[in-house]
């Protein structure tokens, strides 16, 4: 394959934004539906794309700059998918609202190129490269409702701290460079190996992997996370908590895993405290929260750290198990903030704990969709939930860490609680007022129902999946 | 029918796909369909259960009707059942009670009835699953799933304090059975398989066991409950609905006895053999202990929980002093004794528990209070449901000639030959439990009419009739002639001392 057809997802992605972008400013005004089945179109003729292009090997393209892997098309084929499924819960969130503002579809696009880039990144460059046209997309889209003083406070902050954190990964990638001399994280982990320059690499490795953390959400570095989660506009909290989180994961695994393995000792060190971290602060003070939405975004702090246990193992299962971990994530964290745009109104934003009491009896199918995705979320079987947290435990402690899977259990236990009161809110109690059933559209139901039982035939039949996330990490590997 | 028709897997999920089918066509159909349905499946899942019953064999230990299947072939997880006779005497329990428990709720379930009764029928085949999961994986998945349609019959149908109780009683057995997981997956990184007969025969050193033990202690000591992670137990008892409190009592605690025979005497026999004191300890304070506080219960539910608390210690008293009998008497028959007595205490406590929680949901379905006090004469108003109660309350106190003396005379006989005063202390339940069980029956059945709605109660009608006479004839036929239940799990009870006279250590 020549460079060109190997970054042909990627290539074909860019030029439909750019149409897309044309056909949004040349649409009649009210014509929104003309820009979201662009929009559709574009994502499942990229999505078909990879798909057909699934690589047996990884290759190289562009000097070496840019990575073709399973991995890579794993990751990209379900950034996809949860980005199509977030267009059609987007689509609903708006026309409720009759709001015509398109630019959610366009900059979710450009967000994609982003990701794309990311999971293929082989250079310290293309890493920071794809990481930027991600995270400016976003910036945008969280300060997209102009006259939200929540949005545009979310915005800023995500801007400031977003800036900050990418200014450490430019840092440490700088002091890479300079030890090592090259970009390319080939290269760079053959360099890495020379014991002697160990402690230049690790400086920039404190850096660089303060940059991941920020992307992934994990404590200390979570400053962020609930108050993004919380202003941004529904839809944008749902793509924010759930796509990025894959391409973040690749950045990690291709930085830490592929670039710095030789590093091993000392990053495992450095995220078992950011794991232990994460987990005790997301699970502890989410139970503190009336908001759901910033109740998700502790829930996300914790279920970062989890992830991190699996990258600690450092071999091939340990990062299968974080893969496995990070794509059913997504899957769940989107089907959550679904059931938070599901139940919002036209003029009201239903992101109070208090907006689920009764929803059992109010529309049941949707009740019982997201007990599935609460019990899921909080690792109960039979549900993809629990399968993620067992293969990641089951390498900690294969790893001999077994002290660490009985904190990481523990956690969840705490955990545990602050779902729970979610069932109890949507099954125990009765809604504070006589509310009708929910309103939202059949499309948005549609969505939501896959969502819901690929949670649960996920847990059913975990195994296939597992097998896709084994395979990748193996190939990539060795 | 052929041997190697899938017996057990139906038995599993007729209920699980007959519950999901009653929750989802439910809505759908009238609350009287709903009713046929759910006792129609539960009576057939009763029906297949006895054909396996009529098909095992008690000559032998190995495990019968086995299933096994590839599950996730990646890290060799299965679709592994079987049955043995440890775990199909439960399982006929199971299978006994649930029909029981639908009648129950017939009348008295007006809101959502369809999810109530889907809920129970999940219950059911989850808690079947558990006793005949041979995969450690699938058991752990069946154990932790069975708690979702619970948390939600109590949190749903429960009394006042029911959110509470129920968070409760999710958090806690949750907390116990994360860390088998943990436990679980240290052992197959041991042995190398989930299957759970070969971990029976993993090597592990005396620290590796004592951690394993202590993990499984904390998973199954609260599932049974043991002093003193026992606190969950009332209150859930309490606010659960009636057919939830006999459920709990009925099955759900011996899921810790199962545990224990399973998992933490052959895993870790070493492990158990050095803390058989404490075992024994916790046993004793529960009896004792927890058989005085019963006696000082005003609420009737209370007092059955505590109740239950105290015979479910015999049961890990039976199970535990295996290691202080067989050294003292040098046979390890007598240990299968012990062990055999525990069992047996079980299946007849799942009976008598269940008869009494139904028994209280009778008065509470028509006067709506637990409380003794406002009870008194009860026997004047409803002198057929008095004269069974009687039976039960007589059975729950271990009267010879019903189910609740064979297991405890067992254990106590057994406790002779360990320790003098472990026999002494274990036989206090004769005494406690009469004085509790008879006492509560004193003020609320006889003497004058207390109050005017005890004046105005209605005897048991043909239904609750129904219920109590099946449960009665079973107390006083596995009383008076126990044999059946004994020949069914002797091979098993023998295979399972052999395990734990060996040692595990490398």
């Amino acid at each position: 394959m020549n460079d060109f057809m190997t970054v042909l997802p990627e290539a074909t992605l860019t030029a439909l934004a750019c149409l897309v972008l044309i056909v949004d400013v040349f649409r009649r005004s009210d014509a929104v539906n003309v820009t979201f089945w662009a929009a559709v179109f574009s994502v499942l003729l990229v999505l078909s794309q990879v798909a057909i292009y699934f690589p047996e090997q990884s290759g190289l393209a562009f000097h070496g700059t840019f990575v073709h892997d399973p991995m890579a098309a794993v990751l990209k084929s379900f950034m996809l998918v949860v980005m199509l499924l977030s267009f059609f819960y987007a689509r609903d969130y708006f026309q409720r609202r009759g709001s015509t503002q398109t630019e959610f579809y366009i900059l979710a696009l450009f967000a994609g190129i982003g990701m794309m880039v990311l999971i293929s990144a082989h250079s310290l460059l293309t890493v920071y490269l794809g990481l930027e046209l991600l995270s400016l997309s976003l910036y945008a889209m969280v300060a997209m409702t102009r006259d939200s003083v929540e949005a545009s406070e979310a915005a800023m902050k995500y801007f400031v701290l977003g800036a900050l954190a990418s200014g450490m990964l430019l840092y440490g990638m700088s002091m890479l460079y300079g030890v090592a001399g090259t970009l390319d994280l080939g290269a760079l982990s053959g360099a890495v190996a020379d014991e002697s320059r160990h402690l230049l690499f690790t400086f920039g490795l404190v850096f660089v992997l303060i940059g991941i953390a920020f992307k992934l959400g994990v404590a200390p570095f979570h400053m962020w996370v609930p108050d993004v989660y919380q202003g941004a506009p529904t839809p944008v909290t749902l793509f924010l908590g759930s796509a990025p989180k894959l391409a973040a994961f690749a950045m990690a695994i291709r930085v830490l895993a592929d670039g710095l393995g030789a590093l091993a000792g000392e990053w495992q060190t450095m995220l078992v405290l950011l794991a232990i971290l994460s987990m005790a602060i997301g699970n502890i003070v989410a139970i503190a929260q009336t908001n759901i939405k910033r109740m998700l975004a502790y829930s996300t702090i914790s279920h970062m750290g989890f992830l991190l246990l699996g990258l600690i193992a450092a071999n091939a299962i340990g990062y299968a198990a974080s893969m496995f971990y990070v794509i059913v994530y997504a899957i769940m964290s989107m089907g959550a903030f679904g059931a938070v745009i599901m139940l919002s109104g036209p003029g009201q934003e239903s992101d109070r704990l208090q907006d689920f009491a009764g929803l059992a009896r109010r529309s049941p199918w949707i009740g019982f969709l997201m007990m599935i995705l609460m019990f899921s979320l909080a690792g109960v079987p039979p549900f993809a939930g629990f399968w993620a947290k067992w293969f990641v435990l089951k390498e900690v402690i294969a790893a001999g860490n077994a002290w660490l899977a009985a904190v990481a259990v523990l956690f969840s236990l705490i955990g545990a609680f602050y779902y729970l009161r979610v069932i109890k809110l949507m099954y125990f109690d009765e809604p504070e007022s006589p509310r009708a059933a929910v309103g939202a559209g059949e499309d948005a139901h549609l969505v939501f129902s896959v969502n819901g039982i690929a949670v649960l035939l996920l847990g059913f039949l975990p195994g296939s999946l597992m097998s896709v996330c084994l395979a990748a990490m193996l190939v990539n590997g060795g | 029918m052929s041997a190697d028709f899938p017996l057990l897997s139906l038995t599993i999920w007729l209920p699980i796909i007959g519950g999901l089918w009653v929750i989802f066509a439910g809505s759908r159909v009238h609350d009287g369909a709903v009713r046929n349905d759910a006792l129609l499946i539960s009576v057939a899942t009763f029906l297949v259960s006895l054909l396996l019953w009529q098909g095992f064999d008690n000559g032998t230990a190995d495990m019968q009707f086995v299933e096994r299947l590839a599950w996730i072939p990646a890290f060799g997880i299965e679709y592994y059942v079987g049955a043995d006779g440890i775990a199909l005497p439960l399982i006929l329990l199971t299978t006994f009670i649930t029909p029981l428990v639908v009648l129950a709720g017939w009348v008295v379930i007006k809101d959502r009835l369809s999810l109530y009764m889907g809920s129970f029928l999940l219950l059911e085949g989850m808690m079947i699953g558990v006793f005949s999961a041979l995969d450690a994986i699938l058991f752990y998945v069946f154990w932790e799933a069975m708690l979702i349609p619970m948390f939600l019959i109590i949190g749903i149908w429960g009394g006042p304090r029911r959110v509470y109780a129920t968070i409760k009683f999710f958090l806690y057995t949750f907390m116990g059975s994360v860390l088998m997981l943990v436990a679980l997956l240290y052992i197959y990184f041991q042995g190398g398989s989930f299957a759970i007969p070969a971990m029976h025969d993993v090597t592990l050193t005396l620290t590796e066991q004592q951690w394993i033990f202590i993990a499984f202690l904390l998973a199954f000591g609260v599932k049974i409950p043991m002093w003193p992670v026992h606190t969950w137990l009332p209150d859930a008892h309490v606010e659960a609905p009636t057919g939830g409190s006999v459920v709990l009592a009925a099955i759900m605690l011996k899921l810790g006895g199962y545990g224990f025979l399973r998992f933490s005497l052959p895993i870790a026999p070493d492990a158990s053999m050095s803390f058989d004191w404490l075992m024994i300890a916790l046993s004793l304070i529960a009896v004792v202990y927890i058989g005085f506080v019963a006696l000082v219960q005003q609420d009737m539910k209370k007092l059955i929980a505590y109740s239950s608390i105290s015979h479910m210690g015999f049961v890990t008293l039976g199970f535990f002093i295996a290691f202080q009998v067989a050294a003292g008497s040098g046979s390890w028959d007598a240990a299968a004794t012990g062990i055999e007595g525990g069992m047996i205490q079980m299946i007849s406590h799942g009976f008598i528990s269940g008869a009494m929680f139904l028994c209280v949901g009778v008065m509470y379905d028509r006067v709506h209070s637990r409380e003794i006090a406002d009870y008194g004469g009860v026997a004047n108003t409803m002198p057929v449901f008095a004269a069974f109660m009687m039976l039960f309350a007589m059975a729950n106190a271990g009267l010879p000639g019903t189910s609740g003396f064979v297991g405890e005379f067992l254990v106590i006989l057994t406790a002779f030959k360990a320790n003098v005063w472990y026999a002494v202390l274990a036989a206090m339940t004769l005494i406690l439990g009469a004085a509790y069980t008879l006492w509560m029956y004193k003020r609320v059945i006889f003497g004058a009419i207390g109050n005017n709605a005890v004046a105005q109660l209605a005897d048991v009608d043909a239904r609750e009739k129904l219920i109590l006479a099946v449960l009665a004839a079973t107390v006083l036929l596995f009383g008076i002639w126990p044999a059946p239940l004994f020949d069914m799990m002797h091979a098993s009870v023998e295979q399972l001392v052999s395990h734990i006279a060996q040692s595990k250590l490398p």
